[in-house]
C-alpha cells in the first residue's frame, strides 16, 4: 500500500536534506501521503486515541519520577507529597493513573474493532502479534506501575501476581525469589519494579514503530473488509481526511478523559490504595484493576494453581494465534451473520468475566435447591467459553457459515451506502 | 444485504457516540461492581448521603465548616489519631479553612516541636511553624495500640481510603448503639453496625457528644453538626486540591467541547467532497 513516494521537497534545504536523511520523507509518506480507504468509521478513530494515550503517560511518568521515591519507607509519603505540594502535582498523578485506564479503554475498543471487522487476517497476522505484544507489555506496564504507590492494593496485587510464578514446577520457588530479589515483596522489588516501569512504555513505543510500519505494508483494513482495489477510487490521502476525523474522534475521547480525571479522579482506583501497605495485614478483598479483572477471573475459576496460571496467559497467547484459528476467507463481520451474533456474545461474556473478576468468589448468586451457584460457578462457564470462542468456533464458523455476498470494492460499498 | 450496510452507514456516528459513552459506562459499572462487595462485608447499616457543598462540579468547601471541623478535629480526634500528612500551613491554603497567615502562626505556636540536632549534635524543642506537619499523638503504631488496644489509623487520607468517603465518616461518626441482645461486644470494643470490616466491633468509643466542642460562629454544636463538620474537614485533608481541580475542568471541558464543535464541522467540510 505504501506504494512509491510522492514527496516532492519544495525547496534547496529539502532537497538537501533529503538526499542524506529522508526523513520528511517519510513523515510525508506516513501522515500525509498515505492512503486511507474512504470508508472507515470512527471506531477506527482509536488507533490515533492510542497514540495520545501512550504520550500523554511518558510524559506525566517522566516528571513524576523526577518527585517519586521507589523506597519502600517513603514511597506512599512522596505520592502524597505530589498531590499536596508538587506544582500541578495532583494534575499529573491524576492524569497518569487515569490515563492508564483510559489507555485500556482504548486498546479494548481497538482490539474489539479488529475482531469484528476480521483485522487480524492475511494480510495483517504480523500487524495484529504487534499489536497483542503491546497489549501484553501495557499490561506489565500498568501492573508495575499499580504498585508503585505503595498502598495496600499496591503490595498485595505484586505480592499476588508474583507468586503466580511460584506455582511453575522445580524452578517456581527459584524464580519467585529472583523476581522479589529477596524472600517477599519489599525494597528490591519496589526499585526493580520502578526501573521496569519507566522501562516499558519505551518498548512500547518500539513496538508501536513496528506496528504502525506493518499498517502501512498491508494498508488499513476497513469495514467492508475488502482491499483496496484502486486507489484513487477507494482510498483519500491521510492528510486531511483522517487527520482532520480522528482529531475529532480525539477531542471526544477527551471529555470522557477530562471527566475522570476532574470529576472522579479517584471512581476507577481502589480505595484501599490510599492505605499504606502493611504486610500483616491482608485487605479483604484482594482485586485488581477493573482492565485486568476479566483474566483474574480466569485465574481464579481454575481450582489449581498451576492450571489457573496456565490458563490466565492462555487467555493472551490464544489472541496471538487467532488469524490461523479463523478459517472464514469473510473478514468484516458485516457479511457474516453467525460471527456478528457469536462477536457480540463473547463481548458480553469478557464483561461478565470482568465482573466476576471483582466479586468475591465464594458470593452466590442463585440458589437452586440446595446448591448455591456461586461467582466461581459462573466464572468457570464464562472462561470455558472464552477459549470455547477462539479455538472451536472461531475454526468451525468459517466452515459452516454462509456468508452474505461482499461489495465489489471499497467505493461500490460507500456508493451503495449513499445511494 | 446492501441496505442493512446502507443503515450501519447512516446511523455511523451518533451509534459511534454511544459506543464510547457505553463503554466508559461498562468501565464505571465495573468499578462499582468491585466496590459492592467491600460495602456488604459484614456490616449492614447504609450510609446516609450528606448533600455536601464540594460535591458535584461545581462544589467547592464550605469554609466556615470546615473551621468548626478543624476545631473538632483538633479537640476530639488529634488526641488519639495523626494526621502527619497535613501541615499547618495548608490551612492558611486556598481552597481550605484559609485561616489568615497569623492565624496558622498562633496555632502552629501552640505546640511544641521537636528539632535537631542542633550544632552540638542535640535534639531540641522549639514552637511550631507553619513547614511543620501536624504532630502525631503517638510515635507510633506499636505505641498508640499499646495505649488505646487498636492503633488508630492516620486521618490524613480517610475520606479517600473508605468506601463512601465523608459521608462514611458522617455515617460512622453517628451509627454508635445499642448491641443488639445476640451480639457479643469484648471488652474495650464498642458497637457500631456501620463499622463493617469489625463486623459492628469498633475500638473506638463514641468520640462525639452533644456540646463537646464550643463553637464560637453560633453554629449549634450537637454531636450530628460536628460529625458533618469533621468530616468535611477531612475530606479537605484527603484533598485539599479540589476547588482548583473542579475550576480548571470545568474551563477544559468547556474548551474541549468547544473544539469538539469545530472539529465536527472541519471534518465534515473537509469530507464533503467524499460523501
Amino acid at each position: 500500500m505504501s506504494g512509491h513516494s510522492t514527496y516532492n521537497p519544495s525547496n534547496g534545504f529539502t532537497r538537501w536534506l533529503d538526499a542524506r536523511l529522508p526523513i520528511l520523507r517519510l513523515s510525508h509518506d506516513t501522515a500525509v501521503s498515505y492512503p486511507v480507504p474512504k470508508n472507515l468509521n470512527y471506531w477506527w478513530t482509536f488507533g490515533g486515541v492510542l497514540t495520545f494515550c501512550l504520550g500523554v503517560q511518558i510524559i506525566t511518568g517522566i516528571v513524576l519520577a523526577m518527585h517519586y521515591i521507589p523506597q519502600t519507607e517513603l514511597a506512599f509519603r512522596s505520592v502524597e507529597s505530589i498531590m499536596r505540594d508538587v506544582n500541578y502535582g495532583w494534575l499529573l498523578r491524576y492524569v497518569h493513573a487515569n490515563g492508564a485506564s483510559m489507555f485500556f479503554i482504548a486498546v479494548y475498543v481497538h482490539m474489539f474493532r479488529g475482531l469484528y471487522y476480521g483485522s487480524y487476517k492475511a494480510p495483517r497476522e504480523v500487524l495484529w502479534i504487534l499489536g497483542c505484544l503491546i497489549y501484553l507489555l501495557m499490561m506489565a506496564t500498568a501492573f508495575f506501575g499499580y504498585v508503585l504507590p505503595w498502598g495496600q492494593m499496591s503490595f498485595w496485587g505484586a505480592t499476588v501476581i508474583t507468586n503466580l510464578f511460584g506455582a511453575i514446577p522445580l524452578v517456581g520457588e527459584s524464580l519467585r525469589t529472583w523476581l522479589w530479589g529477596g524472600f517477599a515483596v519489599g525494597d528490591p522489588t519496589l526499585n526493580r519494579f520502578f526501573s521496569l516501569h519507566y522501562l516499558f512504555p519505551f518498548l512500547i513505543a518500539g513496538v508501536v514503530i513496528l506496528h504502525i510500519w506493518a499498517l502501512h505494508v498491508t494498508g488499513q483494513n476497513n469495514p467492508a473488509g475488502v482491499e483496496v482495489k484502486n486507489k484513487d477510487q477507494d482510498t483519500v490521502p491521510f492528510t486531511p481526511y483522517a487527520t482532520v476525523k480522528d482529531a475529532f474522534g480525539l477531542s471526544l475521547f477527551a471529555i470522557l478523559f477530562a471527566y475522570f480525571v476532574f470529576f472522579n479522579p479517584n471512581g476507577l482506583g481502589d480505595v484501599e490504595n490510599y492505605v499504606v501497605a502493611n504486610a500483616l495485614k491482608t485487605p479483604p478483598h484482594i482485586v485488581p484493576e477493573w482492565y485486568l479483572l476479566p483474566f483474574y477471573a480466569i485465574l481464579r475459576a481454575v481450582p489449581d494453581k498451576l492450571a489457573g496460571v496456565v490458563l490466565m496467559f492462555g487467555a493472551i497467547a490464544v489472541l496471538f494465534v487467532l488469524p490461523w484459528l479463523d478459517t472464514s476467507k469473510v473478514r468484516s463481520a458485516r457479511f457474516r451473520p453467525l460471527y456478528k451474533q457469536f462477536f457480540w456474545i463473547h463481548v458480553v461474556v469478557c464483561l461478565a468475566l470482568g465482573w466476576c473478576g471483582a466479586q468475591s468468589p465464594d458470593t452466590v448468586i442463585a440458589q437452586v435447591g440446595e446448591i448455591g451457584f456461586t461467582v466461581t460457578h459462573l466464572a468457570r462457564i464464562l472462561a470455558s467459553y472464552y477459549f470455547l470462542h477462539f479455538i472451536v468456533l472461531f475454526p468451525l464458523l468459517g466452515l459452516i457459515e454462509k456468508t452474505k455476498p461482499l461489495p465489489e470494492s471499497i467505493s461500490a460499498s460507500v456508493l451503495g451506502a449513499k445511494s | 444485504m446492501t441496505q442493512k450496510m446502507t443503515k450501519t452507514f447512516r446511523i455511523g456516528f451518533a451509534s459511534k457516540l454511544v459506543g464510547v459513552a457505553a463503554f466508559g459506562a461498562l468501565a464505571l459499572g465495573l468499578t462499582f461492581g468491585a466496590s459492592a462487595p467491600a460495602q456488604a462485608a459484614g456490616g449492614e447499616a447504609a450510609l446516609k448521603h450528606v448533600d455536601w457543598s464540594f460535591n458535584g462540579p461545581f462544589g467547592t468547601y464550605d469554609r466556615n465548616a470546615l473551621r468548626r471541623g478543624y476545631k473538632v478535629y483538633k479537640e476530639v480526634c488529634s488526641t488519639c489519631h495523626a494526621m502527619s500528612m497535613v501541615h499547618f500551613r495548608n490551612l492558611a491554603e486556598k481552597g481550605g479553612p484559609e485561616f489568615s497567615p497569623a492565624e496558622v502562626k498562633a496555632i502552629a505556636a501552640g505546640y511544641k516541636v521537636q528539632d535537631g540536632p542542633d550544632s552540638s549534635g542535640e535534639m531540641f524543642e522549639r514552637p511550631g511553624e507553619g513547614k511543620d506537619p501536624f504532630p502525631s499523638p503517638y510515635p507510633n503504631d506499636e505505641a498508640a495500640a499499646a495505649s488505646l488496644g487498636a492503633a488508630p489509623p492516620d486521618l490524613s487520607l480517610i475520606a479517600k481510603a473508605r468506601e463512601g468517603g465523608a459521608d462514611y465518616i458522617y455515617t460512622l461518626l453517628n451509627g454508635y448503639e445499642e448491641a443488639p441482645a445476640d451480639v457479643h461486644v469484648p471488652a474495650g470494643g464498642n458497637y457500631n453496625p456501620v463499622f463493617a470490616v469489625g463486623n459492628g466491633i469498633i475500638a473506638m468509643p463514641k468520640p462525639l457528644n452533644d456540646g463537646q466542642v464550643d463553637y464560637t460562629d453560633g453554629t449549634p454544636n450537637t454531636a450530628e453538626q460536628m460529625s458533618k463538620d469533621v468530616a468535611q474537614f477531612l475530606m479537605w485533608a484527603a484533598e485539599p486540591k479540589l476547588e482548583l481541580r473542579h475550576r480548571l475542568g470545568l474551563q477544559l471541558v468547556i474548551y474541549l467541547i468547544a473544539l469538539a464543535g469545530i472539529l465536527y464541522f472541519a471534518t465534515r467540510k473537509v469530507w464533503a467532497d467524499q460523501h
